[in-house]
C-alpha cells in the first residue's frame, strides 16, 4: 500500500466517521485543559452539533452507490447507511438525555469525561455496521465495548456502577474471547480476514469435515455475539449492568449497542453463512440448515426476558428485561430470515420504532428517578395528576413496547411476526407462537406501569416539571412513535427509496 | 361529499376530544356537556345515513379506499401485493350496529353525569371508545379492523380500572388478560391470512378463498383453514362472551362504572357477534357449516348456565351480567342455526339485549346514585317510594324475559324458531332457559319492587333528564317489538347473500 493509492480511496464515504472522532478528540482536549471549576454541561451541546454534522454528512452520502475503501475493509453500503442513520438518531436523543441530567444523580463530576467516552463508542458502533472485514469489525466492536464498560461504571462512587462495570467487562471479555476464537476458525478455513474473500471461499466448501469446523464457528460467534445482544442465555449480566450503569448509558446500552450488535450479528450471518451449504451436496444453506439454532436462541430468549420481567420491582431492571425481550423479537426477524418478501426492512423498521420508544420510556425514568432518588415501580405513582403530559407519552411509549395497534411497536412487531409465517415450517409457527404469547405476558408488565400511571395516587401533589431538553426528547419520540405507527410507509418507502432491498449488502462481493 | 362522510363518521368525536382536552380540568358541567355534545355529531350523521338507505340511496356509495401500509419492497411485481389501504364501508347489517353505537353512546354519555371525578379524562377516554367502536363496525379489511379493535381494548381498559366500584383494577386486569389472550389470536388468524393470500380486504379474501381463482403466494391446506377458523371464533367467543370464557365479562359488569357496563354490554360484546357473523360466514362458510352444531350446542350451554347462576346471585348487578351471558347464548346458537330464521333472530337478539342491556344498567346507576348499593338484600319495597323508577324496572325486566309487544320476545322466537327447524331436541332443552329467564328475572325485580321494606329513607324517584334515556330505550324496545320489519329489512339483504354461499 503506497502513499497514492492510499490518496485516491474516496474518504468522503467515511465523513461521518470523522466527524466524530473530531469531535471526541477536541472535547477531550477541552476537557482535559479547562479549568476544574468550569462547567462541563455544555460540552453535551458540542457533541450534539458533532452527532448533527455526522447526520448531515450521511445524508449527503445516501445517493451515494456502495463504495469500499481501505482494501475492501471498510465499505458503505446501503444496509450501513441504514443503520447509522438509526444509530447517529438514537445516539442524538441519548446525548439530550445526558445532558439533561439532574444535579444529583452522581454522574455530575465526570461528565467531560462521559460525553467523549461516549462518542467513541458511538464511533465504535458506526465502525462495526460498515465494516467488511473481521479486522475492522473486532476493531469496532471492542471499541465500542470497552467504551461502555467505562460508561457504566461512571459513578465512580457508587457501589451498584462500581459492580455494573466489573460485571460487564468480565462478561464483555469473555464474550470476546469466544466470539475471536470461532473467528479464528473461519480463518483458519478460509484463509482470509476479509469478509468478501471469505464468502467466496465459503461458496465452494462441501466437505464435511470443514463443514464441522464451520459448524463450530458458527456456534462460538454466534455465542459470542449473544453475549452482546444480551440474548438469554447469555443474558445474566444486563439486568445487572443495567441498574448500575447511569440511566443515560442504560439507553446507550439497550439501544445503540443492541442496534449495532444485531448489524453485526446480521453482516456476519449474511456474508458467511448464507452462501456457505449446508450439507455435503450443496441443497441447502448452511444459514438454512442451522437456522434453528437461532430460533432457539429467540424462542428462549422471548420467554425468559418477559417472564423475568413480571417480578420486577425496579423499573431499570423492568426494562432491561424488557429489551432482552425486544433482543428475541428481532431474533425471530433474524431465525425467519430465509422467509423471503420481508428481509432487512423488518429488522430496520423494528430498530427504528424500538429506538424511539425506548429512548422515550428512559428519558421520562430517568427524570423520575432522579426526582425521587428511586427506581421503583411506585415512582410512577400518579404520574397522571403531576405531569399529564409526561403520563400520556409514557403512554405511548408502554403501549408501543407492548406492541398495541396505533403504534411504531405493532407495526415492527407485526413485520416481524409476518416474516415468521412466511417460513411456514413448524419451527416457524412455534416461532410466531412464542413470540404471540410472550406478547401477552407482556401487556401484564407494561400495563402494571400504566397502573401506577393512572390509577395510583401520588404520594405528593406537586406537579414534576420537566426540562425543555427532555421534554423535546419526549416530543420526538412520541411523534416518531406515532407516525411510524399510523402512517409507517413514511419510513418504509423511504427505506425503499434510498436503499432499495438492500440487495448491494446481501450479495457481498 | 361521499368520500368523507364515514371518515368523518369514524373521528367525529374526535371534534369532541378536543373540546374537552381544551377546558380546564375543574369545569365539571361544561365537560359534562361537552362529553354528551360529542356522541351527537356522530348520532346525527348515523341518522342521516339510515334516512339515505331508506330513501334507497345504495350505502355502498359511501365506500373510501385511501391508500395506507405497503410491507416489503414488492412494486415492482404487484402493487396491491401486502398493502393493506385505508378502506370503510358500510352496509345494512354494519348500520345496525352503528346506530346501535350512536344511539347508546349518546344515552351513556348522559349517564355518565354520575361519574364523580377526573371527567376530563374520563370523557376523553369515552370518545375515544366511541371512534373505537364505529371504527370496529365500519372496517373493510381485517387489519383496520384490528386497530380500532384494539382502540376499544386500550380505552376499555382505563374506563374499568380507573372509574369504578371496589375490585375495578382486578376486573381491569382479568379484562386485559382475556382481551389480549382474544385479540391475540385473532392477530394470528388476520397475519396468516394476511401472508397467504397477501391481502386483507374482506370482500378480496372472501373471493379467492371460496372461489379461489387465484394463484395463492402459499397455499392454504384444508387442515389450516379449520384452525385459522377455529381461532377466530375462540377470539370472538370470549369477546361475545360464551360459556367458558365468561368470566371476566361479568366481574367488568359488576365492578365498572354503570355508564361504562352499558356500553360494554350493550355495543362492546355485540363485536364478537359481529365478528363472528362478518368473518366466519364471509370468509370461512364451510367450516362455519361444519362446526355449526358446536355452535348450537355451546350457545345452548351458554343460555342455560348464565340463567342457572343468574337465578342464584344476591347482587342485581351480577344477575343482569350472568343474564347477558345467557343471552349471548341465544345469538350464538341462533348464528349456529345457519338459518334465515336462526341468523335473523341472532340479529335482533343483538340489537334487542343492546337496547335492554343499556337500560338495566342505566337503572342501576339511578339505582346505585340514590341507595349505594345494588344488594338485593338490602333493597325492598322501593315501589312505595319510587312508583315510577320501579314501573320502568319492572317493564325493562319484562322485555328481557321476552314479553311479546318487546324486543326481546321477536329474538328470541326467531332464534327459536331456527333452533327447532335444525336440532328439535336441543331446541327442546333450550326452553326450559326461557323459564330460568322468567323465573330469575322476576325474582330480582319483584324483590326490589314489592318486597320487605328494609330501610326508612324516602330517595327521590326518576327526574329531570333521566326521563331521556328511559324513554328512547323504550322507543327502540317496543319499536322492535311491534313493527321488527324496519330492522329485519337492514339486514335482510346481506343473510341472504351469506346463506346463498354456504349453499342453504
Amino acid at each position: 500500500m503506497d502513499m497514492k493509492n492510499v490518496l485516491s480511496y474516496e474518504w468522503g464515504a467515511m465523513m461521518p466517521e470523522f466527524i466524530i472522532l473530531g469531535t471526541a478528540i477536541l472535547l477531550s482536549l477541552f476537557d482535559l485543559f479547562a479549568p476544574r471549576r468550569f462547567n462541563r454541561r455544555p460540552l453535551a451541546w458540542f457533541a450534539l452539533i458533532g452527532i448533527a454534522l455526522a447526520f448531515v454528512s450521511l445524508i449527503s452520502l445516501l445517493p451515494l452507490a456502495e463504495t469500499s475503501i481501505l482494501a475492501d475493509t471498510f465499505r458503505l453500503d446501503s444496509f450501513a447507511k441504514a443503520s447509522k442513520l438509526l444509530l447517529l438518531i438514537g445516539a442524538g436523543l441519548v446525548i439530550v438525555l445526558a445532558a439533561s441530567h439532574s444535579a444529583n444523580d452522581g454522574l455530575r463530576d465526570y461528565q467531560g469525561e462521559f460525553y467523549y467516552l461516549f462518542l467513541a463508542a458511538l464511533l465504535g458502533a458506526m465502525m462495526m455496521t460498515s465494516s467488511g472485514d473481521l479486522i475492522t469489525l473486532v476493531v469496532g466492536l471492542e471499541l465500542l465495548s470497552i467504551s461502555s464498560y467505562i460508561l457504566a461504571g461512571m459513578k465512580k462512587k457508587n457501589l451498584k456502577s462500581n459492580e455494573a462495570a466489573l460485571k460487564y467487562i468480565v462478561m464483555g471479555g469473555i464474550s470476546t474471547a469466544i466470539t475471536l476464537f470461532g473467528m479464528s476458525y473461519l480463518y483458519g478455513l478460509t484463509g482470509s480476514t476479509n469478509l468478501g474473500e471469505m464468502s467466496e471461499t465459503m461458496a465452494r466448501v462441501s466437505d464435511s469435515q470443514v463443514l464441522y469446523l464451520l459448524g463450530l464457528a458458527f456456534f462460538m460467534v454466534l455465542v459470542g455475539l449473544s453475549f452482546k445482544l444480551a440474548t438469554a442465555p447469555f443474558h445474566m449480566w444486563a439486568p445487572d449492568v443495567y441498574e448500575g450503569a447511569p440511566t443515560p448509558v442504560t439507553a446507550f446500552l439497550s439501544v445503540i449497542s443492541k442496534i449495532a450488535g444485531f448489524v453485526i450479528l446480521l453482516r456476519l450471518l449474511l456474508s458467511l453463512f448464507l452462501t456457505a451449504s449446508g450439507d455435503t451436496l450443496g441443497t441447502v444453506t448452511f444459514l438454512e440448515q442451522n437456522r434453528v439454532f437461532i430460533a432457539v436462541l429467540a424462542g428462549a430468549t422471548m420467554i425468559i426476558g418477559n417472564v423475568l420481567a413480571l417480578r420486577q420491582q425496579n423499573v431499570k431492571r423492568l426494562l432491561a428485561y424488557s429489551g432482552i425481550a425486544h433482543a428475541g423479537y428481532l431474533l425471530v426477524a433474524v431465525a425467519t430470515l430465509g422467509g423471503g418478501y420481508f428481509l432487512l426492512d423488518t429488522v430496520w423498521f423494528y430498530f427504528l420504532a424500538y429506538l424511539l420508544m425506548n429512548i422515550g420510556a428512559f428519558a421520562v425514568f430517568q427524570w423520575l428517578a432522579d426526582a425521587n432518588s428511586s427506581e421503583q415501580r411506585l415512582i410512577f405513582a400518579g404520574l397522571a395528576k403531576r405531569s399529564p403530559a409526561a403520563a400520556v407519552a409514557m403512554t405511548i411509549f408502554l403501549l408501543s413496547l407492548a406492541g398495541i395497534p396505533g403504534t411504531a411497536g405493532f407495526i415492527g412487531k407485526f413485520h416481524i411476526f409476518l416474516g415468521a409465517l412466511l417460513g411456514s415450517t413448524t419451527t416457524d409457527y412455534i416461532l410466531a407462537s412464542i413470540l404471540l404469547a410472550t406478547t401477552i405476558l407482556s401487556y401484564v408488565y407494561y400495563f402494571s406501569l400504566l397502573v401506577q400511571i393512572f390509577f395510583r395516587p401520588a404520594s405528593t401533589k406537586e406537579a414534576v416539571r420537566f426540562p425543555v431538553s427532555l421534554m423535546i426528547v419526549l416530543l420526538v419520540c412520541v411523534v416518531g412513535t406515532m407516525i411510524f405507527g399510523l402512517a409507517p410507509n413514511m419510513a418504509l418507502d423511504f427505506l425503499h427509496q434510498h436503499f432499495g432491498d438492500f440487495t448491494d449488502f446481501i450479495s457481498m462481493e | 361529499m361521499n368520500d368523507y362522510l364515514l371518515p368523518l363518521l369514524v373521528f367525529s368525536p374526535v371534534i369532541g376530544m378536543i373540546m374537552i382536552w381544551l377546558m380546564p380540568k375543574t369545569e365539571e358541567k361544561t365537560l359534562k356537556q361537552f362529553g354528551w355534545i360529542g356522541t351527537l355529531m356522530p348520532l346525527l350523521i348515523s341518522l342521516f345515513l339510515y334516512q339515505q338507505w331508506l330513501t334507497d340511496v345504495s350505502l355502498s356509495s359511501y365506500q373510501i379506499k385511501w391508500n395506507w401500509i405497503q410491507f416489503g419492497n414488492l412494486a415492482m411485481y404487484d402493487d396491491t401485493l401486502y398493502t393493506v389501504d385505508f378502506e370503510l364501508s358500510l352496509d345494512g347489517f354494519s348500520l345496525v350496529f352503528i346506530l346501535l353505537t350512536t344511539v347508546l353512546s349518546m344515552l351513556a354519555a348522559l349517564a355518565s353525569f354520575y361519574i364523580k371525578t377526573e371527567w376530563k379524562g374520563y370523557f376523553l377516554l369515552f370518545l375515544l371508545l366511541e371512534v373505537g367502536m364505529l371504527g370496529v363496525f365500519m372496517a373493510d379489511n381485517l387489519l383496520l379492523f384490528f386497530l380500532f379493535f384494539e382502540v376499544t381494548f386500550v380505552s376499555l381498559f382505563f374506563l374499568i380500572g380507573r372509574w369504578g366500584y371496589l375490585n375495578k383494577e382486578k376486573a381491569a386486569y382479568h379484562f386485559l388478560v382475556y382481551n389480549g389472550i382474544g385479540s391475540v389470536l385473532l392477530l394470528f388468524v388476520i397475519a396468516t391470512l394476511f401472508v397467504r393470500v397477501g391481502t386483507t380486504n374482506i370482500d378480496a379474501l372472501t373471493h379467492i378463498l371460496n372461489v379461489g381463482d387465484v394463484a395463492l403466494l402459499a397455499p392454504i391446506s384444508p387442515f389450516l383453514t379449520d384452525v385459522l377458523c377455529i381461532l377466530l371464533f375462540i377470539a370472538f367467543a370470549i369477546k361475545l362472551p360464551v360459556f367458558p370464557f365468561h368470566s371476566w365479562m361479568v366481574r367488568v359488569h359488576r365492578e365498572a362504572a354503570p355508564p361504562v357496563v352499558m356500553l360494554h354490554a350493550g355495543v362492546l360484546l355485540k363485536i364478537g357477534a359481529y365478528g363472528m357473523i362478518r368473518f366466519g360466514l364471509g370468509i370461512f362458510p364451510e367450516q362455519v357449516e361444519k362446526l355449526a352444531l358446536l355452535f348450537m350446542i355451546v350457545g345452548v350451554i351458554s343460555f342455560l348456565y348464565g340463567a342457572f347462576l343468574a337465578l342464584v346471585q344476591t347482587d342485581l348487578k351480577l344477575v343482569w351480567a350472568y343474564s347477558s351471558v345467557s343471552h349471548m347464548g341465544i345469538v350464538l346458537f341462533g348464528f349456529g342455526t345457519l338459518n334465515d330464521a336462526g341468523l335473523q333472530g341472532a340479529v335482533f337478539q343483538v340489537v334487542s339485549h343492546g337496547a335492554i342491556a343499556a337500560l338495566l344498567f342505566f337503572l342501576i346507576a339511578l339505582l346505585y346514585e340514590r341507595t349505594g348499593t345494588t344488594e338485593l338484600n338490602e333493597l325492598g319495597g322501593l315501589a312505595a317510594h319510587m312508583p315510577i323508577f320501579s314501573g320502568v324496572l319492572l317493564t325493562a325486566g319484562l322485555a328481557a324475559l321476552g314479553l311479546p309487544g318487546m324486543s326481546g320476545f321477536i329474538s328470541e322466537f326467531m332464534a327459536f324458531l331456527g333452533l327447532f327447524k335444525e336440532q328439535m331436541l336441543l331446541a327442546i332443552v333450550a326452553v326450559i332457559g326461557l323459564i330460568l329467564t322468567a323465573a330469575y328475572t322476576l325474582r330480582a325485580v319483584l324483590k326490589i319492587t314489592f318486597g320487605k321494606k328494609t330501610y326508612s329513607v324516602t330517595w327521590w324517584d326518576v327526574q329531570g333528564i333521566e326521563y331521556v334515556p328511559i324513554i328512547i330505550l323504550f322507543t327502540v324496545i317496543v319499536a322492535i317489538g311491534v313493527y321488527p320489519m324496519w330492522l329485519g329489512q337492514l339486514v335482510q339483504e346481506d343473510i341472504t347473500t351469506w346463506l346463498l354461499r354456504i349453499g342453504g
